[in-house]
């Protein structure tokens, strides 16, 4: 009897019967893809000598001509007073632009291999139906960025690579060529432990100081999830059971009321999608950051008060 | 309790509480993180920076940890450390005794760092200083003990610029000379070749980081000799006479020779 009542956890459910499973679980399977992509264009090289990316997350060459560094490790390393080649700043400024335009935390659900280990973790966690939650403040991430500039500046070393587990992650599977990854396992097994049975989205959703400089990097990022269709939402509470960073719904889905547009303005949400896929009623969908306006309301549903009232 | 009955003061102060409480949380983390950082800073003797590293505690404010020079090393020569002892985890380093660097003339992994960790300015690769070798094996050399082995002085890149042999009477034998490889610090840049090729079970000649091959002479030493050829004369005009203490009753001094040393003074 309890494996009905585990899948009724589940979200998602109602779309995939109303919409079919390619429209329920479409920007899931694309993430997906994504992730497993960059990833095996860093593995190709290493594997099979095809050479596309070399390099790691840290700092990569692509094509042998376009630079690319992590513009935190760029950052650390001005604080630890090191002039840095041209290379990296260059490659630091592209990848800022890239994530100002496109929203800093896509990085953390399409690019980053950690997601892979900590979703795992919460599907698991809810699967199991864990409720035990240790809830960490969601600003404690700015503190700990904070924290390791410090420690940066003040030790004159790129201090969070020490500890850093994306790239320790993601060097153990480009360098161990996907076997090796010796003591990185041990990371991710921390990681993945600490999700499941400690903090709901504990990592990437409360304490990583990655996520949150790509957070404040994408501040003010072109593309938005828009709740486009907000006066056809039932009140299901599906997108709220997905979202990695539930409070960034709130003011989008139901500011109406309070004179708010429908696009998610915090720079928390990470363009994952997953609110997009698992809305039978389809409130939800991509859109340009101009673009602030709700969609024409469905013919069945009356448009509430407001709801076409833009904030200033 | 007037206060708590006040909701946005409570609220308030619910707010500044939580803050310090993660502010805290955040000192916490710093806290751990420095000592990790500091405590991660010993490289053992083994493991060697690639050419032209910048000075270890700069290299970990440089390094970026991403590979490219090691994905460029044609020989396999470069490693990244793996989470655990060693260097710090994700930096780049070699062990001669396993590759050592075969010292390419177009030297791909500075030209391959993005970051400036190996420094550009390192165009060629007879000044690079990865490390000086030291024969540290006086008991189990093989030309120590008399025999004609000379590995080391074969293999060397800088063949009887680093590494040159020195003879010496071989007081075993009584009539034979022993070879003995000398290093010469100025010249060897740590490439480990020798280190790879000695025929031992353990390397009787090791590279070691430069701090730990040479030694310091204290900041504030200065060679006589030295100050005295850059003032072009004698530092202190004219030689004092210091005051004779000999043993009661007087004593013969020995004659003195011409440079104003006593002739018969054996060190």
């Amino acid at each position: 009897m309890s494996a009905p009542i585990a899948r009724a956890r589940l979200p998602g459910r109602e779309a995939w019967r109303r919409h079919g499973f390619f429209v329920a679980f479409k920007w899931l399977i694309l993430r997906r893809l994504a992730q497993v992509g960059f990833l095996a264009l860093f593995l190709v090289g290493p594997l099979f000598g095809l050479w596309i990316v070399k390099g790691t997350l840290a700092s990569s060459l692509t094509l042998g001509i376009l630079p690319l560094t992590d513009p935190l490790f760029a950052l650390q390393a001005l604080l630890a007073r090191h002039a840095l080649d041209g290379k990296a700043l260059i490659g630091a400024a592209l990848v800022l632009v890239a994530y100002a335009v496109l929203g800093g935390r896509t990085y953390c659900s399409w690019v980053c291999p950690v997601n892979l280990v900590t979703d795992a973790a919460h599907w698991l966690r809810l699967r199991l139906g864990l409720s035990e939650n240790t809830v960490f403040n969601r600003q404690a991430r700015l503190w700990i960025l904070g924290a390791l500039l410090v420690v940066s500046a003040l030790t004159g070393t790129v201090a969070w690579e020490f500890v850093n587990p994306v790239t320790i992650l993601h060097r153990g599977l480009v360098f161990g060529a996907l076997y090796g990854l010796g003591l990185a396992w041990a990371v991710v097994a921390a990681l993945f432990l600490f999700d499941l049975a400690l903090s709901a989205r504990g990592w990437c959703g409360h304490l990583c100081p990655v996520g949150a400089f790509y957070g404040l990097i994408g501040a003010k990022s072109l593309i938005r999830v828009k709740a486009a269709q907000r006066a056809a939402c039932d009140d299901c509470l599906e997108c709220y059971k997905v979202c990695p960073e539930p409070q960034v719904i709130a003011p989008a889905l139901k500011g109406a009321p309070r004179g708010l547009g429908p696009l998610i303005q915090s720079g928390d949400c990470t363009n994952c999608g997953r609110c997009i896929d698992v809305c039978a009623p389809r409130v939800f969908r991509f859109a340009a950051r101009w673009d602030r306006h709700t969609d024409d309301m469905p013919v069945s549903v009356t448009p509430t008060a407001g709801a076409n009232r833009q904030a200033a | 309790m007037s206060e708590s009955r006040n909701p946005e003061k409570a609220s308030r102060r619910d707010f500044l509480a939580a803050t310090a409480r993660t502010a805290c949380a955040a000192g916490f983390f710093g806290a751990a993180l420095a000592l990790w950082v500091k405590e991660s800073q010993a490289v053992p003797a083994t493991a060697l920076r690639p050419p032209g590293a910048l000075p270890e505690e700069r290299f970990l404010g440089a390094c970026a940890r991403c590979g490219l020079c090691v994905r460029d090393c044609p020989y396999n020569t470069l490693k990244l450390a793996e989470l655990g002892p060693g260097p710090a985890v994700g930096t780049p380093y070699f062990e001669a005794r396993a590759i050592p660097c075969e010292m390419c003339s177009d030297i791909p992994c500075v030209v391959a760092c993005p970051t400036g960790a190996l420094d550009k300015s390192l165009t060629d690769i007879a000044k690079a200083k990865m490390g000086v070798a030291v024969l540290v094996g006086h008991e189990t050399c093989l030309n120590y003990l008399g025999l004609r082995c000379d590995v080391c002085y074969r293999v060397c890149p800088l063949m009887g610029k680093a590494i040159t042999l020195d003879r010496l009477h071989n007081e075993r034998t009584g009539k034979h000379a022993r070879f003995i490889p000398v290093v010469h610090s100025e010249a060897c840049t740590g490439c480990g070749k020798c280190e790879k090729a000695c025929p031992l079970d353990e390397a009787a000649i090791k590279v070691l980081p430069p701090k730990l091959a040479l030694g310091m002479l204290g900041s504030h030493y200065r060679l006589g000799w030295e100050e005295k050829l850059k003032k072009g004369e004698a530092l202190v005009p004219g030689i004092e006479e210091m005051p004779k203490r000999l043993p009661e009753g007087g004593m013969a001094l020995p004659e003195k020779n011409a440079s104003g040393g006593f002739k018969e003074f054996r060190p």
